[in-house]
């Protein structure tokens, strides 16, 4: 996966942050995209492509258990999220939605905002440039969901 | 080697003798709960997906909470969605709006938790039912469409970190001052992945409804799940509550802890969290000092919308007049607390004083409706969450407090220590 990194550099980017609450009245994840990160950062939405990356460092994704935070992230086109760690509720959302939740400690700071960075989930790799981040690649049940197309169709074939 | 609860609970739901922290398990799930946000994109995947059925419709309890009575369209359609689905599945314990209450405040109230079962909702407050010693943790709605349709779910063992409170609670200073403590101490992530199990004789001194404000905010400090191991006052009661059988499970004398925390409680003092995240916590005099007016004062949510807090505020309030200039919301958290706070004058107590009570929701707790913010205002709560935009714009503030320092504050207009009220 190659794309462009939208770096916050901070800890602890809660749901809210991602989607606020006030939009839950739905879960049309079109219209949940159109307010992804609004109150973190309101032109985001505006410069975001489809197949880049957010970059964030700790506890990313705390707060509610709320899916829609990753169906909006995912609406607009975001295909993964890379972190230094992650909260417990937004990474299993990620896992069960096929949604790559990159536990990669030290890219944030390390990588430019809108720099093109390279994800290689099977070799547990981040490249921006010459630098390399390593991370530990999925365990293998998360990975077996993740392939299956989220947790339902896993769960359909493992009964 | 012994077990904590978290690791008995969690053995015998995976059909082990033991497990350890690390272990995956695929977990039997006693009891899943159901609101208007998260359950209706769960039924959308379940017709998605074809699946028409529930593992065991005596075993999923529903109430709408977040946003009802619906506050508009969309949020009415999402609750229609749910009743929808609760009368096709012949759901029987459906709390509609006449008797619904938040979820994490009515399902212990009506007996439909108790000790040593596994609980799961879409919904991260979850973490609410460990005060009666079950294994109980919010999943997102994936998770929840896998739980209704299977009745089991996957599980990495969490670690546990013991959290020993002795001493005697100070006047003026609640369960809610505690875990305020504890988070602003350990971070929002100090406890990311772990049970927080909490002990001791301070514990033990708490009613059952003391303990849910402490283990309801675990998840603010990254938590799985926070649990209570069962005592006398657990068990009185569950059995006033229902007639169900259950299996007790404490921890062992030998479980291995990952961390061990000891606090003295009778040193602490009246907390406020300050904006943006639960974790900046000053005391309540240091905040005082620093004369922060306010535009609202918010008592309710699933972390202290509860009688016992309704009593506390109202006894404080009582025969007082409301600053100049402030809003106080009051919503009792169920039906049935609305009903005995009204038998008990504490509604006329709050209504004299210039408050103002609301049926029961989550309301503003989370930005929904019932007392919005606007630009720039400031509100003090009782709920969990301070983060920026979380009862409204953007630029409004939360803070956090118990509900003796909301309601001293709504009669001094400002941010104030409440112990001098409780002379």
């Amino acid at each position: 996966m190659k794309g462009k990194a939208h770096v916050y550099d901070r800890d602890d980017i809660d749901t809210d942050l991602i989607i606020p609450a006030r939009y839950l009245n739905t879960d049309d994840e079109k219209e949940l995209a159109e307010h992804a990160m609004e109150d973190l950062d309101k032109g985001f939405v505006k410069k975001v492509s489809n197949g880049d990356f957010i970059v964030a460092r700790k506890n990313f994704g705390c707060g509610s258990s709320r899916e829609h935070a990753i169906w909006a992230l995912r609406g607009v086109g975001v295909k993964a999220v890379v972190a230094d760690s992650f909260a417990r509720i937004f990474f299993r959302n990620a896992i069960n939605n096929g949604f790559y939740a990159i536990e990669c400690k030290g890219v944030s700071g390390k990588v430019k905002d809108g720099e093109e960075i390279e994800i290689d989930v099977k070799e547990g790799v981040v490249r921006a440039g010459k630098k390399v981040f390593k991370f530990t690649p999925f365990p293998k049940f998360a990975l077996d969901i993740i392939n299956a197309g989220g947790l339902l169709n896993y769960v359909k074939n493992h009964p | 080697m012994g077990s904590t609860i978290t690791e008995k609970i969690l053995a015998k739901h995976s059909g082990k003798k033991v497990v350890r922290p690390g272990e995956i398990i695929n977990a039997d799930i006693d009891l899943v709960m159901c609101h208007d946000v998260t359950t209706p994109p769960a039924i959308t995947m379940l017709e998605k997906e074809g699946i028409d059925k529930v593992f065991d419709n005596k075993k999923i309890v529903v109430t709408p909470d977040h946003f009802v009575p619906n506050k508009d369209i969309k949020s009415a359609s999402l609750a229609k969605r749910l009743r929808d689905w609760v009368n096709k599945n012949n759901i029987e314990n459906y709390y509609e709006v006449g008797c619904h209450g938040v979820c994490h405040a009515i399902l212990p109230e009506q007996g439909h938790v108790i000790p040593g079962i596994t609980l799961v909702c879409g919904d991260s407050h979850t973490c609410t039912h460990g005060a009666l010693g079950a294994f109980s943790t919010g999943v997102g709605s994936t998770d929840l469409a896998a739980a209704l349709a299977t009745g089991k779910l996957w599980f990495k063992v969490p670690e546990t970190i013991k959290f020993v409170l002795s001493g005697k609670l100070p006047k003026g200073v609640y369960s809610k001052d505690v875990i305020l403590k504890i988070i602003s101490d350990i971070g929002v992530d100090g406890a990311l992945y772990k049970a927080m199990e909490f002990t001791g004789a301070a514990i033990d001194d708490m009613s059952v409804e003391a303990r849910m404000t402490i283990t309801n905010m675990a998840i603010e400090a990254g938590g799985k799940s926070g649990i209570i191991n069962p005592d006398k006052k657990t068990l009185d009661y569950v059995k006033k509550r229902t007639d169900s059988g259950f299996e007790v499970f404490v921890s062992d004398e030998d479980a291995e802890y990952c961390d061990v925390k000891e606090y003295d409680v009778s040193k602490l003092e009246p907390m406020v969290v300050f904006p943006s995240l639960p974790s900046n916590g000053k005391t309540a005099d240091a905040a005082e000092k620093m004369d922060i007016n306010i535009d609202q004062a918010y008592l309710g949510s699933c972390t202290n919308g509860r009688i016992e807090d309704l009593r506390i505020a109202a006894s404080i309030v009582k025969g007082r007049k409301i600053a100049k200039g402030v809003r106080m919301i009051v919503v009792p958290a169920t039906t049935d607390i609305w009903k005995q706070a009204n038998k008990e004058g504490l509604l006329d107590i709050f209504m004299e004083f210039g408050a103002t009570v609301s049926t029961p929701t989550c309301g503003a707790c989370l930005g929904g409706h019932m007392g919005i913010l606007a630009e720039g205002e400031r509100c003090i709560s009782t709920t969990n969450r301070n983060f920026v935009g979380r009862m409204g714009h953007p630029k409004s503030e939360v803070y956090l407090a118990s509900p003796a320092t909301v309601a001293a504050s709504a009669v001094e207009g400002k941010i104030v220590d409440p112990r001098r009220f409780l002379e």
